[in-house]
């Protein structure tokens, strides 16, 4: 009944938004405002329909009805009520409508702004967001319905279907399989939440996008509009790579917290394109160029959020073959193809429409700067995409599959994250239009002799990595002249105001903050780029057998083997729990218990590091192996991490600058903006 | 000036000069991608080899990154818990999923192998701590080179049993972190 209630509220979600796209776009050319009123108000109606179809779908999983396919495959008695709420995005066909519900919020949000000055956009933002969501609820109805009761067949085969197929009988589990065991820890609860929303606000822009070429309307009156959309989409998707960093280095136990594995980078490209439209954005704004560049790149984040959630639910990755079999692959292809040719033909119809109002001049100079940043992005992002998809093209191409490993995207993409870095410290002193070389070597003076003095203090402290030298070198390059941007405005700002630094440093952050609150996230990220290149060019890592009362030394730490326990929980898991003590000069710091969990009930297993964690470095350990046999021999791994904090706290430095960024402006009297915008901007 | 030039260069160049500069500019980026993306690519590339391609000498298998599929054969492990060195031998598996399913599954493909005396075989070694998993008709994908002696001499080794889990009625069985 439940499941009837929800599967029909899917079916009418789908009427909904295939009327209010044949409404919005029928409205749009004729001008018919009744048209566009009940357009808008069947988009909005997908709302609570979807919400109906979630309620149902959630109410399921918690009461254990495991005559649907979908409860059974994800839940079972012994997981507690908050996993069954969260089962509802642990499998496949759930996480398909919770996408859904999460773009049908985002879409009922932006329709409800008021829509004053870009109402003829409005019939084209509702087509698109609506052939979007249109897009997946069609999915869900034809091919992954979480609400297909099980069926069995006089042979003992299950199948899945709304209706009774014939000769076939109700069937209910006893009990269901239970979420994987992977997915069953905080950071995996809340990272696809994360993800997902970053995915669909990254929607919103390319509705207004393609609004703006549908309605043939060349001004950047779109970009304005959904700034802060991009903004929160964007700061969502960095809270979902890196809390999923987190949940690798928790929980996966292999030591690091990025592998290149083909479903972060299916999160990493539309962050990568999204990174490069939110800089270049503000070139179109403040200088009218870029105009067909930002449209090209929000076309292909767009198609990149598509191609990303795509990659997670074909089952592509595995295997091309498997793509094929499934029923959603060709349908997901057909989707991003379309969406892709149909945007570009757009914009190739207003091409004429978007020349640049200025032109780029001097390659020294804070466009240049800006579109370097630009080439840079892209290209991290083409060479990901590139190692992402091979294994399928050569398998395609060839019918022999060869893929590429973490190596492949460390060497490729590594020199290109430094000169970001290295731009990240000399773009912001630029001014736009052109600057002389002298004067950039004036302002560059301190912040090279900051890189000289760290350079100078790593060899004297006996680092003569040179990798690790360059890249150090440039981040403390670009952080001294990140902070003297902020000492310059608030200097600025002190004179102007006549006030207290403190007072101007803040109300500096407070009236410009997308200017600050973008200094910002670059400190976050250079303080990660300390912690990434620390913890991937020094880590130690050591692995033994030890007996009871033996010990391994890695780096200056010791640990001593002190006991092994095992036990069953109530929860299904049977526990093999060592405990160790970690030693470092002598002095005991801390007992760690890695362990290993078996799930019974899916004879998975889970293995939970031990770490010691601290500014300088993670002392990170690993139950591999043990004998059961009762001599209490185990075997350890064991990572020395160096500044791995540092790349969480660089992550919540940037998660606050980007808020910053996002938090609207207070309004302010103007001259005082003219007075903090003359101390970089003197070139104008 | 052409509109389709200015994809790449948004605004017009003020001189010949440079003009020049800009595209020689975005060519020598452009270049370098390119040589680190193809010369990243030699050395990392690992090729997708069944045991039978690994064993017929036809292939051209040496010298390659490798990336083996096979069943794991239970009376042939050995570990010496000194050097942790693992050695190993695996029984050629059907790498084609349709071939898979069509013999019943992954893990009825394994268990096939593991008994069959006629199947390709390999040798393999490992240096590392014993995983739980390494077991009679286990999954085993194993990541290395061939040895001139015939025995491939892993860097990765990465196991898999196949469980009810996998195997759920109706698909969508194993749930996918996104």
């Amino acid at each position: 009944m439940i499941a009837f209630l929800g599967y029909g509220s899917l079916l009418l979600t789908l009427a909904l938004a295939i009327a209010a796209i044949a409404l919005g776009l029928l409205s749009g050319p004729r001008r018919r405002p009744a048209w566009l009123a009940l357009a808008h108000q069947a988009a909005l109606a997908t709302w609570p329909t979807l919400t109906l179809a979630a309620v149902c779908l959630v109410s399921l999983l918690v009461t254990d009805h495991y005559e649907i396919g979908y409860v059974a495959n994800v839940t079972s008695r012994a997981m507690p009520l908050y996993l069954k709420i969260t089962a509802w995005w642990g499998g496949q066909a759930g996480s398909l409508l919770f996408w859904s519900w999460l773009m049908a919020t985002f879409a009922a949000a932006a329709l409800l702004r008021k829509w004053d000055q870009d109402r003829d956009l409005m019939p084209y933002v509702i087509a698109v967001m609506m052939v979007t969501l249109g897009f997946f609820v069609a999915l869900i109805v034809l091919f992954e319905n979480p609400f297909a009761p099980i069926w069995i067949t006089s042979t003992g085969e299950t199948v899945e279907a709304m209706l009774q197929p014939a000769g076939t009988f109700a069937f209910t589990a006893i009990d269901g399989r239970g979420l994987n065991p992977l997915l069953r820890h905080p950071g995996m609860i809340i990272h696809p939440p994360m993800l997902y929303t970053g995915f669909v606000s990254f929607v919103v822009p390319f509705a207004f996008a393609v609004a703006a070429l549908i309605a043939r309307r060349a001004d950047d009156a779109w970009i304005r509009t959904t700034r802060r959309w991009t903004l929160v989409g964007w700061l969502f998707l960095s809270l979902g790579l890196i809390l999923g960093g987190r949940w690798a280095y928790d929980v996966l136990g292999w030591g690091g917290y990025w592998g290149w594995d083909p479903v972060e980078n299916a999160a990493f490209l539309p962050w990568l394109t999204g990174t490069a439209f939110l800089h270049s954005v503000m070139i179109q704004e403040k200088r009218g160029m870029l105009k067909k560049w930002n449209m090209i790149l929000i076309i292909l984040t767009y198609a990149l959020v598509i191609f990303g959630t795509f990659l997670t639910r074909s089952g592509v990755l595995s295997s091309v073959h498997a793509f094929a079999q499934s029923a959603i692959g060709p349908a997901f292809f057909g989707f991003i193809a379309f969406t892709f040719v149909v945007s570009l033909a757009l914009l190739f119809r207003e091409w004429d429409h978007l020349s640049a109002d200025n032109q780029l001049t001097h390659m020294l100079s804070r466009e240049a700067a800006f579109l370097l940043n630009n080439v840079l992005f892209l290209g991290i992002a083409a060479t990901v995409f590139w190692g992402t998809v091979f294994p399928m093209i050569s398998e395609l191409a060839t019918g022999q599959k060869i893929s590429v490993g973490p190596p492949y995207y460390n060497q490729v993409t590594g020199p290109q994250f430094l000169a970001l870095v290295i731009l990240m410290g000399i773009g912001p002193l630029l001014s736009w239009r052109t600057m002389s070389p002298q004067r950039l070597g004036r302002m560059l003076r301190v912040p090279a002799a900051v890189a000289v003095v760290v350079v100078i203090a790593l060899v004297l402290a006996g680092i003569t990595n040179p990798i690790a030298l360059v890249a150090f070198a440039s981040a403390a390059l670009s952080t001294a002249t990140t902070l003297t941007e902020f000492v310059k405005g608030t200097r600025a700002r002190a004179r102007a105001n006549a006030e207290p630094v403190w007072t101007a440093f803040l109300g500096l952050a407070a009236r410009n903050r997308r200017r600050y609150g973008g200094y910002i996230i670059h400190l976050g990220v250079l303080v990660m780029t300390a912690g990434i290149i620390a913890s991937n060019v020094f880590q130690e890592e050591t692995q033994g057998q030890l007996l009871p009362g033996e010990q391994l030394t890695v780096g200056n730490y010791v640990m001593v083997y002190d006991d092994l326990q095992q036990f069953t929980t109530d929860d299904d898991r049977e526990v093999t729990r060592a405990t160790v003590s970690v030693f470092r000069d002598g002095r005991l710091l801390e007992a760690l218990h890695p362990r290993s969990d078996f799930f019974l009930s899916s004879e998975q297993s889970m293995t939970i590091p031990g770490v010691r964690s601290a500014i300088e470095d993670d002392f990170y350990v690993l139950l591999t192996t043990w004998d059961g046999s009762g001599s209490g021999a185990a075997t350890f791994k064991v990572y020395v991490n160096p500044l791995v904090n540092w790349v969480w706290a660089g992550g919540l430095i940037f998660i606050l600058g980007t808020l910053v960024a996002a938090w609207p402006d207070a309004r302010e009297p103007r001259k005082v903006v003219l007075a903090q915008r003359a101390a970089p901007a003197t070139g104008d | 000036m052409s509109h389709a030039t200015q994809v790449l260069q948004p605004s017009l160049p003020a001189t010949g000069g440079f003009k020049l500069k800009f595209w020689l500019g975005g060519g020598a980026i452009l270049a370098a991608i390119v040589a680190l993306v193809v010369v990243s690519m030699q050395s990392t590339q690992q090729y997708f080899y069944s045991v039978n391609e690994v064993t017929d000498p036809a292939t051209g298998a040496a010298g390659k990154i490798l990336r083996v599929t096979g069943a794991v054969l239970g009376d042939t492990i050995q570990v010496n818990p000194e050097t942790l060195e693992i050695s190993f031998a695996i029984a050629n598996v059907p790498t084609d999923d349709a071939e898979v399913q069509a013999a019943g599954g992954l893990a009825a493909v394994l268990h096939a192998a593991a008994i069959d005396p006629t199947a390709a075989r390999m040798r393999v070694v490992y240096v590392g701590p014993k995983p739980d998993l390494l077991k009679n008709e286990a999954q085993a994908i194993v990541v290395g080179k061939l040895g001139a002696d015939g025995v491939f001499y892993a860097d990765e080794l990465l196991l898999k049993c196949p469980t009810r889990y996998e195997q759920a009625p109706g698909g969508a069985a194993t749930p996918v972190a996104p």
